[in-house]
């Protein structure tokens, strides 16, 4: 054990403990909504709807569209970020910007029809909408992230001897790392909303709560399924800040 | 580890032209900084220092001419091989804030892939050399230091290596002037020890001054006016430019340079407290002074006896005369000592050296004398130089 400053005190067991009430919050607001459809009288609509099992099943198509969506947002972002940022790309950033712009403001009902339209309806024309959609934020600030380090830095790396990949990797990227998370989180977020919209092409989800609940006029329906994507998304979002916290390099802040 | 020294670096006829710009930032240059010296390059604004620094470890690409490394062409080296052997330290230390001290210390050897055991040891070892205790300091983060700290870890992580050649630019810039002080006088402490061959770019004449054993006058385009050791810039300046660069008071600038050790000093007759008094008399009264100065068996001063003291006594000395109040170090600058000597009781102050060992005693005059002394001798200097290629 080495002593560190008092300035760098390190999540303590306590405010680790403190950290867990919010999500438990979430989850139990989650599992009064589910266990009131158990218990309330049916008609032979809602029950088809509201098994247990059918929930789980949405729940799970939803968490999938997300994550997948999520990690493809990652795989194109985080290295067209880099690349857009390199002194010999800078020409290509407003270009690029602007086009994946135009992905987030094109409504994402509309995006969404419009791609199943083009291509057909299903799970993997939900995931090109989302990525589409929810691409920018980790984009962008990718590439503030990379812009805001300061220089002088990435010249003391180059100067005692860094190549221009281990600047980018032991310096760049880790400075970045805040920045680039907070995007992250905003992408999470933003995908648990949008792939609610899925469910018009039949890529399931929790959206499929919703459109059933409006196309039978069934509000217990509409009303479980709001709510559970409103627990997924400050679910996840606490993910993510729980993640911003880990990941982000000490000595920064 | 054993500590190496540096090598030579030779400029050639270095051109910098940056594009876009019209004039070049370095313009034929060429300089010849010799192994294991601390050469300043001193100059206003602008005027392309940092430029030629940053040619020597190849961060800038000279337009054209050579930089030789121990006689090796730099462009023949790998960059990043060249600059894993050149230590660089920048204003602010530029460390990195993501990182420990002891990390940022480590990168060097660790790109040069030492095991993680022999870098543990280098660390801490550095940290000591700089002055900063490894158990407190090791685990912190850059945040957690004042500037001058940083600034020595900064240091430290340019000679994680040991590398022959040093760059500093402005490192001691953002400062206060004690810490500026503080840590030149480290730098010079820690050259001693290492003679790296160091180049250092600052626009703070008395800086220059004080770290340079050479300093490069530089003009627009890193066009060297004056290239010389400091007492000749200050005793002769090559022209106008310099003259006015320099800001006056040549003379206070010298005593600033000048260690009261290295001037010659007044002699006073000095005795053991067991000498006889009437030699002691004998010896005071042939050499026409009024005084002699008791010091004890280590030769430490000790008392102050005047003739009147000694008249008309027999036997040892003992204790007779007063004691002797300030002394002054051989290491002080004659601008220290100048101060001291006005503050004192007496006009006359003994000169200790090392481990506080009488060397002999200072006056005024003493000072004065020395001044004119370093200036004569420049001036000599200087007529055989211009006489010696005719004669
Ligand atoms: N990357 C660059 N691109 C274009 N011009 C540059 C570049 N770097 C420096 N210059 C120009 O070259 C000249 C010399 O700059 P340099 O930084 O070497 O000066 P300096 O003597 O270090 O000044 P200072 O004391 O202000 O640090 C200046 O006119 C500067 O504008
Ligand atoms: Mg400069």
């Amino acid at each position: 054990m080495t002593v560190t400053t008092e300035a760098m005190p390190e999540p303590g067991v306590g405010r680790a403990a403190g950290m867990l009430v919010p999500p438990l919050c979430y989850l139990a607001v989650a599992a009064v909504m589910v266990g009131y459809t158990q218990v309330a009288p049916l008609d032979s609509i809602e029950q088809r709807s509201l098994t247990l099992g059918f929930l789980a099943q949405r729940t799970l198509e939803h968490i999938q569209l997300v994550a997948v969506s999520t990690v493809l947002v990652l795989l194109v972002a985080l290295p067209l970020g880099i690349l857009l940022t390199r002194r010999a790309m800078r020409w290509a950033t407003p270009g690029v910007l602007a086009l994946v712009n135009l992905g987030q403001a094109t409504p994402a009902v509309g995006l969404i029809v419009l791609l199943a339209v083009i291509f057909q309806i299903g799970f993997w024309t939900a995931i090109v909408a989302l990525v589409a959609y929810s691409l920018l934020p980790t984009l962008r600030n990718t590439m503030v992230g990379l812009e805001q380090v300061d220089p002088a830095l990435v010249d003391a790396g180059r100067g005692i001897g860094m190549s221009a990949t281990g600047v980018l990797r032991h310096v760049e990227l880790p400075m970045a790392a805040p920045i680039i998370l907070s995007g992250v989180r905003t992408t999470l977020v933003l995908n648990v909303g949008t792939a609610s919209i899925a469910a018009f092409i039949g890529s399931g989800g929790l959206g499929d709560l919703i459109t059933t609940g409006v196309s039978t006029q069934r509000t217990l329906i509409l009303v479980t399924g709001c709510v559970l994507i409103a627990v997924l998304a400050l679910l996840i979002d606490w993910l993510g800040g729980v993640a911003e916290r880990l990941l982000a390099p000490k000595g920064l802040s | 580890m054993p500590e190496h020294g540096g090598v030579p670096i030779e400029l050639r006829g270095v051109t910098k032209r940056f594009p876009g710009a019209g004039a070049p930032a370095v313009d034929r240059l060429d300089l010849l900084i010799p192994a294991g010296e601390i050469v300043v390059l001193l100059g206003p604004s602008g005027c392309g220092k940092t430029t030629t620094m940053r040619m020597v470890n190849r961060l800038e690409e000279p337009t054209s001419g050579d930089i030789l490394i121990d006689g090796q062409n730099s462009r023949d080296i790998n960059p990043n091989q060249l600059r894993r052997h050149i230590g660089y330290v920048i204003q602010q230390a530029g460390l990195f804030p993501h990182m420990t001290v002891a990390r940022n210390v480590a990168q060097v050897p660790k790109l040069l892939g030492w095991d993680s055991r022999r870098i543990a040891g280098r660390v801490d070892e550095l940290l000591d050399l700089v002055g900063m205790d490894p158990g407190l300091f090791r685990d912190r983060y850059p945040r957690a230091l004042s500037g001058g700290q940083q600034q020595r870890v900064g240091v430290a992580r340019a000679l994680a290596a040991d590398p022959p050649v040093l760059l500093m630019d402005e490192p001691f810039g953002a400062l206060d002037p004690i810490t500026r002080e503080r840590l030149q006088d480290e730098l010079l402490r820690l050259q001693e020890e290492l003679a790296k061959t160091i180049v250092f770019v600052t626009h703070d004449v008395d800086e220059a001054l004080k770290i340079g054993d050479r300093i490069a006058m530089m003009q627009r385009g890193s066009r060297i006016v004056q290239y010389a050791a400091p007492a000749e810039i200050l005793t002769d300046p090559a022209d106008d430019y310099v003259e006015q660069y320099l800001g006056g008071e040549s003379s206070m600038k010298l005593l600033r340079l000048t260690k009261v050790g290295d001037i010659r000093l007044d002699r006073v007759p000095h005795a053991a407290e067991d000498a006889d008094t009437e030699r002691l008399l004998a010896e005071i009264e042939a050499g026409g002074d009024q005084y002699a100065l008791i010091v004890d068996e280590a030769r430490h001063p000790l008392r102050w006896v005047t003739v009147d003291d000694l008249a008309g006594r027999t036997g040892p000395v003992g204790d007779l005369g007063d004691p002797v109040g300030d002394t002054i170090l051989g290491r002080m600058t004659l601008q220290d000592a100048l101060e001291s000597l006005l503050n004192a009781d007496t006009d006359v102050v003994p000169v200790v050296g090392r481990r506080r060992v009488y060397s002999g005693v200072i006056s005024l005059s003493t000072v004065q004398q020395a001044i004119q002394d370093i200036k004569a001798r420049e001036r000599e200097r200087r007529r055989r130089r211009h006489d010696g290629p005719r004669g």
